[in-house]
């Protein structure tokens, strides 16, 4: 697919588009998403059982053996409803926690980059300050301080998520702002306001949403972390961190229970990650004519 | 000489500090403007002319109030506008405008050039809907050349020459009075340059505007300006109209940079004046003429003491204080002020505009260039 002829140039999004169809784990990371995130957010309305309904005839049940496709845990609870319904809490506070993290990191890292100066290190350093602390630390001393619950959490992620999308976008719009179309935007009597969002954060799309890629799948990382060590999300609503603290102690006599929630985890964070290697190089256009 | 100058430029200083360390009391200072004025007369192109590091671009960023002067003061349309602060700049930019030496960089490479071309009308609230805005993207477009269907492209789609176009009809879709052209042909291709000259040329008559054109090479300047401001190290040298300057350069930095503008002629015999070493460094400028490190002239009264900008003529400004020394001036008319042997007409189906120079009657063609060596100036 060499057919770009300079007579019909397509446009810039069509060859991004192009680009990211040839990287074949971006192309799987992105259907695996879409599949994740429809079978979450419909798929409970489908199934027969509801995550919290006990069937306590049917304790232990395992895979594939009966009513239950994909088994049920000690208290004869429907897995695949409960990863579904999990899977939706996980995917939520990934998304919502990025989203968060991302408005706060540009908006830093914009104001940051485009005054610079005293204004410009305070903020940086501020950053900086925060990133010594080890995210998991952080999230576990936070989430001890406040009621643990879906909006604590995200917030909490965000909390932790928001300084590297501050120090990338830093750098792009320190090194935008001196470019001569930032000036000509001033001489032609632009507000800042107007040059930082219409002229130069547009120019810095590609970084950010790569790492906005990269952050959820963070994001649905460590809330499994902390909804594993028991600070998370409470049961009976599930996550599959906390599912995965529920099958602990079963771990020998009930694998399944572990196992299930660890794929779900697994292949919604390398998809996300395969996700955002993809559109980096689909966003690059050096990549192109390969 | 009732009419009031468009601008005004009076002691212009532009210091930049440089990064002071903890422990030294004295911050060092880059003089990148060391004292200029100059004043412009509607509808006038004034060139400034100087190498790399002599403060030209400075000036003409200074003068737009895109950095706020060290001292000294600009006037602009008799306003005052040296310590003018961006909201109160906003409305007077409408009428002052910059094009860019590099068309790319001028850019934004995420906009189509309609979007680029109408960003002046967005941020001044120009009244009318899309299709207004269309009409007159469009109208602007035409103006420097384009056709309707570069709206749609992104700059990296088009040529060089194309790109300077659309930074042209970005700085003039709001009709200023005056423009800034800091090196617009620099960075093209020489071919491409005369067309984007021409194109300013046309648009200075047809809207009426003042151009302060700032560049390093004469030969360009020497086409295009009505008068010459030569900068050196932060100063102006010297002053002169552009025929006057050419024919007699009153000072040596002039002397020198006219005899290193080529000459399309390789049987014209010159001496090059071939400066010695590097443009001193504005942070630490040499004393007495800034020059004099340079120069072939040079005495131990050039060192004692800043020579001051003098008329030596009427409306001829030179910092020189060696009247007693006669300069060359090139020998031949390739180095020339826009004269009436100059066509210039305009390809139909491209839209692109060629310039043909003519030799004059009273040389002999071209045909016989051994005649032509032999000449005796004839340029006015």
């Amino acid at each position: 697919m060499s057919a770009a002829a300079p007579a019909a140039a397509p446009t810039a999004g069509l060859r991004v588009l192009e680009r990211f169809r040839r990287h074949r784990l971006a192309m799987f990371g992105a259907v695996t998403i879409a599949t994740l995130t429809l079978a979450c957010f419909l798929g409970p309305f489908l199934l027969p059982f509801d995550d919290t309904y006990i069937d306590i005839m049917q304790r232990f049940a395992a895979p594939f053996g009966g009513a239950h496709i994909l088994g049920t845990d000690e208290l004869g609870r429907d897995m695949l409803a409960r990863i579904l319904m999990g899977g939706r809490v996980s995917l939520l506070v990934g998304f919502v926690a990025m989203a968060i993290g991302m408005a706060v990191g540009i908006l830093v890292g914009a104001v940051a980059g485009y005054y610079g100066g005293l204004v410009g290190t305070a903020l940086m350093r501020f950053v900086d300050a925060v990133l010594c602390f080890p995210a998991i630390f952080l999230l576990l001393a936070l989430a001890a301080l406040v009621e643990p619950g879906l909006t604590s959490i995200t917030l909490l992620i965000a909390a932790t998520a928001w300084m590297d999308v501050a120090r990338i976008v830093e750098g792009q719009i320190r090194s935008l702002r001196e470019r001569d179309f930032a000036v000509a935007a001033e001489v032609l009597g632009a507000t800042d306001r107007y040059i930082i969002l219409r002229e130069l954060v547009p120019n810095a799309v590609a970084p950010i949403v790569v790492a906005a890629t990269l952050n959820v799948a963070r994001a649905i990382l460590l809330e499994s972390y902390v909804s594993f060590l028991g600070y998370g999300i409470q049961p009976p609503v599930p996550s599959w961190g906390n599912m995965l603290n529920n099958a602990q102690i079963y771990l020998t006599s009930a694998p399944w229970l572990a196992i299930l929630p660890g794929i779900a985890i697994t292949l919604a964070v390398t998809s996300f990650n395969f996700l955002g290697d993809g559109l980096r190089d689909a966003l690059d256009p050096r990549m192109d004519g390969r | 000489m009732t009419e009031r100058p468009i601008l005004e430029v009076r002691d212009l200083r532009k210091w930049f500090p440089l990064g002071s360390s903890l422990f030294s009391r004295h911050r060092q200072q880059v003089k990148a403007v060391d004292g200029i004025s100059f004043s412009m007369r509607r509808g006038e192109i004034l060139s400034l002319v100087g190498e790399s590091g002599s403060g030209k671009t400075t000036v003409g960023r200074t003068v737009l109030r895109l950095t706020a002067p060290t001292s000294g003061s600009i006037t602009f349309d008799g306003q005052d506008i040296t310590r003018l602060s961006r909201r109160q700049l906003r409305p007077l930019r409408r009428r002052m405008q910059l094009v860019f030496q590099d068309p790319f960089a001028s850019l934004n490479p995420r906009m189509t050039v309609e979007r680029i071309v109408s960003t002046p009308l967005i941020i001044h609230d120009e009244p009318g809907g899309i299709a207004a805005r269309r009409a007159k993207v469009e109208a602007a477009l035409q103006l420097v050349g384009l056709l309707p269907h570069h709206a749609t492209r992104y700059p990296h789609e088009l040529s060089g020459g194309q790109r300077q176009r659309v930074g042209i009809a970005r700085a003039l879709i709001l009709r200023p009075d005056f423009l800034v052209a800091d090196e617009p042909v620099s960075a093209l291709d020489v071919s491409i340059q005369a067309q984007v000259v021409n194109l300013l040329l046309e648009l200075k008559d047809l809207l009426g505007l003042t151009i302060l054109f700032v560049a390093h090479d004469l030969a360009v300047v020497g086409h295009i300006s009505d008068r010459i401001a030569v900068m050196y190290l932060g100063r102006l040298v010297e002053v002169a109209e552009t025929r006057v300057l050419f024919a007699r350069p009153r000072h040596p930095y002039t002397e020198a940079l006219l005899s290193a503008a080529p000459i399309p002629d390789p049987t014209v015999e010159r001496q090059r004046i071939i400066l010695a070493g590097d443009i001193p460094s504005p942070i630490d400028p040499p004393p007495g003429c800034a020059f004099s490190t340079r120069c072939r002239y040079a005495t131990e009264a050039c060192r004692a003491a800043v020579p001051p900008l003098r008329e030596v003529a009427p409306g001829h400004l030179s910092a020189c204080i060696r009247d007693d020394i006669a300069l060359q001036a090139p020998r031949h008319g390739a180095l020339t002020a826009p004269s009436k042997e100059t066509c210039r007409c305009r390809l139909r189906s491209t839209g692109y505009r060629v310039t043909i120079a003519c030799p004059r009657p009273s040389t002999s063609s071209s045909s016989a260039p051994a005649s032509s060596a032999s000449a005796p100036p004839t340029n006015w």
